[in-house]
């Protein structure tokens, strides 16, 4: 029955309760609190003096929450399960149990003995740190100056969108010709007399490092720039009356209430960046400076046909993952939060 | 080159200026130059006849569209990639929506497990799962065909649904609905004639992110598609890796072709999302983990 937790309950239990009417106000304190309330508006109506032992199991857990429109939630959740954790859980499995012998963990130990193998992960970190950091640390002048509204800000959202309609291929098409020996960009520094010769930015790890700065850059903008307008400027301004200049509002005002959201901003950016894929096949090379753990996953899998060791590197490459998300979430924790998501 | 103008600070300049003023035009100046360049590269290319190491081609012609067209067989990839994003959208709007419905508005015990669980696909990196989902799939031998395309890309885009919902059902007054059901309105009645009328707006812009999400998902469908099942990100990568035959012209004018298409669906999007706003509602969804 729809909706049997709230109504069914009130009903049935009229002739016990002659205040139906603040019955009907606790049921709708009840549904406006949602979810915020939780197990506490169950014990909220419970205490207001109906505790008898007769309730039936279905009422007592339509007091938690549990009842029929739970079901809506069923073909999420088990689509769900069945697509990303039964796979995830499969690849898992899989992992430990290697083509090519060798006791369960000959998959994982051939990844870090082998150096051509273990090198990926230091080559991804080497990819996506600066990538991330650079992407963060530039976001945050920009946004400081296009939070407020200006002439051209519509237009400005729009170009900086533009680079995620781009798509990998195609720049890596535009910075292979770009800032390959005869593109622009080298054409400009040597008629500047910058270089004498082109420089090599293209088939190595600068071409790579490239193009995750402009597929990044623009995403990373937009995080820092809702976070940032989640700062209540008046507290700068206040900042300002008491005669702090522009270097001390930003280090002691707007800085350590925006730090939260920049650990947030920097993690996105990096699981981002760790999994650079097609540019580090196209623009970088492939088989030496860009080898990225995500080439190699690849490579073993589809490859090689040793979905074994395919899904042990995948396994590898969420637990370095998690293991660094974690990292940022564990420093976080050590900030001050308070009101910078205040925007709501 | 259109966009060469945008490559200035649009905007006034006041020369006492703050430094962190003059920063941020130097940065988002040195960006779209750069942007420009990249993107200039590939459309000028693609219109040009022969082009070695001057500042531009000789000439300049329209033939290397309709040589991609027919060479990379982009009638049937275009087909694909409309019928892959237009299923997935669609199910990933019935799926998600009832979904997020009862996250935004049920308290239960799980709910946290629950609400990670819808988390995880967005902020695991596709390459991780895509390749034991490929792997998954291939034994199921539903790798290289549509429906395996169609399944991958719904992992991701199931949640986002309910993510970029959750903010849209919560703004709905509860009371709306509680004086339906005093109405003796029934969920389902509830649901069809009282919120998803309400929801247009939230529904249509879940689903033109979905759609924009799919047509750019490249990992997901790389890992699964066939030869029959490519979309354009796809095909886009197969011409560029095998390249050798294919002229460099022809697989540019299909990159600008891609990127069209892909500026065609953002400016809608943006039409019906705010992207700031868009990024604080996932925010403030994680934040309640």
């Amino acid at each position: 029955m729809p909706g049997r937790h709230p109504h069914a309950w009130t009903r049935g239990r009229e002739h016990e309760h002659p205040p139906v009417v603040s019955e009907q106000r606790a049921h709708f304190e009840y549904v406006r609190a949602g979810k915020r309330r939780d197990g506490r508006a169950g014990s909220g109506i419970a205490g207001s003096g109906i505790m008898s032992a007769d309730r039936s199991f279905r009422h007592r857990l339509a007091e938690r929450g549990v009842d029929r429109t739970l079901l809506l939630l069923l073909p999420g959740v088990l689509f769900l399960v069945l697509l990303f954790c039964y796979p995830f859980a499969y690849g898992l499995g899989l992992s430990f149990q290697p083509q090519k012998g060798g006791g369960p963990f000959a998959n994982y130990v051939t990844f870090f003995t082998d150096p051509y193998l273990r090198g990926t992960v230091w080559i991804t970190f080497k990819l996506g740190l600066p990538a991330a950091l650079v992407n963060v640390i530039a976001s945050v002048p920009v946004a400081l100056r296009t939070r407020g509204s200006f002439r051209g800000k519509r237009l400005m959202t729009i170009l900086l969108v533009v680079p995620v309609t781009l798509g990998t291929v195609l720049t890596a098409e535009g910075l292979l010709s770009y800032l390959g020996p005869n593109g622009w960009f080298n054409k400009v520094l040597t008629a500047l007399h910058i270089v004498d010769r082109p420089v090599a930015l293209v088939h190595n790890y600068w071409g790579v490092l490239a193009s995750l700065l402009i597929t990044g850059f623009p995403f990373a903008y937009l995080l820092t720039l809702s976070y940032l307008t989640g700062i209540d400027p008046t507290l700068e301004r206040a900042a300002a009356t008491l005669g702090a200049g522009w270097w001390q509002r930003f280090r002691r005002v707007t800085l350590p209430l925006l730090a939260p959201g920049l650990a947030i901003t920097f993690c996105l950016s990096f699981v981002l960046a760790f999994s650079v894929f097609p540019s580090a096949q196209l623009v970088g090379d492939p088989r030496g400076s860009t080898h990225v753990i995500s080439i190699e996953a690849y490579h073993a899998a589809f490859q090689q046909y040793d979905y074994s060791m395919g899904s042990a590197i995948a396994m590898v490459m969420a637990a370095l993952m998690l293991v660094v998300v974690a990292l940022v979430l564990a420093w976080r924790a050590t900030f001050y939060r308070g009101a910078t998501g205040g925007k709501g | 080159m259109s966009t060469a103008e945008a490559a200035g600070p649009p905007g006034r300049r006041r020369l006492a200026a703050r430094p962190s003023t003059w920063l941020a035009w130097a940065l988002s100046a040195f960006f779209f130059v750069n942007l420009a360049g990249v993107i200039g590269v590939v459309v000028v290319d693609s219109f040009g006849t022969r082009w070695f190491t001057s500042w531009l081609p000789e000439g300049f012609t329209l033939s290397w569209y309709g040589q991609a067209w027919r060479e990379f067989g982009l009638s049937q990839v275009f087909l694909v990639t409309v019928e892959v994003s237009l299923l997935v959208v669609a199910i990933s709007a019935v799926v998600g929506v009832p979904s997020a419905y009862v996250l935004a508005r049920r308290s239960f015990p799980g709910k946290k497990i629950v609400t990670v669980l819808f988390l995880l696909p967005i902020l695991v990196p596709p390459i991780t799962y895509g390749i034991p989902l490929a792997t998954v799939l291939y034994k199921f031998h539903l790798a290289g065909t549509l429906a395996g395309v169609i399944v991958a890309n719904l992992v991701p885009s199931v949640p986002f649904v309910v993510l970029t919902m959750t903010p849209f059902i919560e703004q709905i007054d509860p009371t709306i609905e509680s004086a339906a059901r005093m109405s003796g309105a029934r969920t389902f009645s509830v649901f069809t004639r009282i919120l998803t009328p309400l929801l247009v707006p939230g529904i249509l812009a879940a689903s033109i992110l979905v759609l924009v999400r799919t047509v750019g998902m490249f990992e997901l469908t790389f890992l699964t598609a066939g030869p029959d099942s490519q979309t354009l990100v796809v095909a886009l990568y197969y011409a560029v890796f095998s390249a050798g035959i294919r002229t460099q012209q022809s697989i540019d004018a299909m990159a600008v072709l891609y990127t069209l298409s892909m500026v065609v669906l953002l400016v809608v999007a943006l039409r019906f999302v705010n992207p700031t706003q868009l990024v604080t509602r996932i925010k403030e969804e994680g934040a309640t983990r």
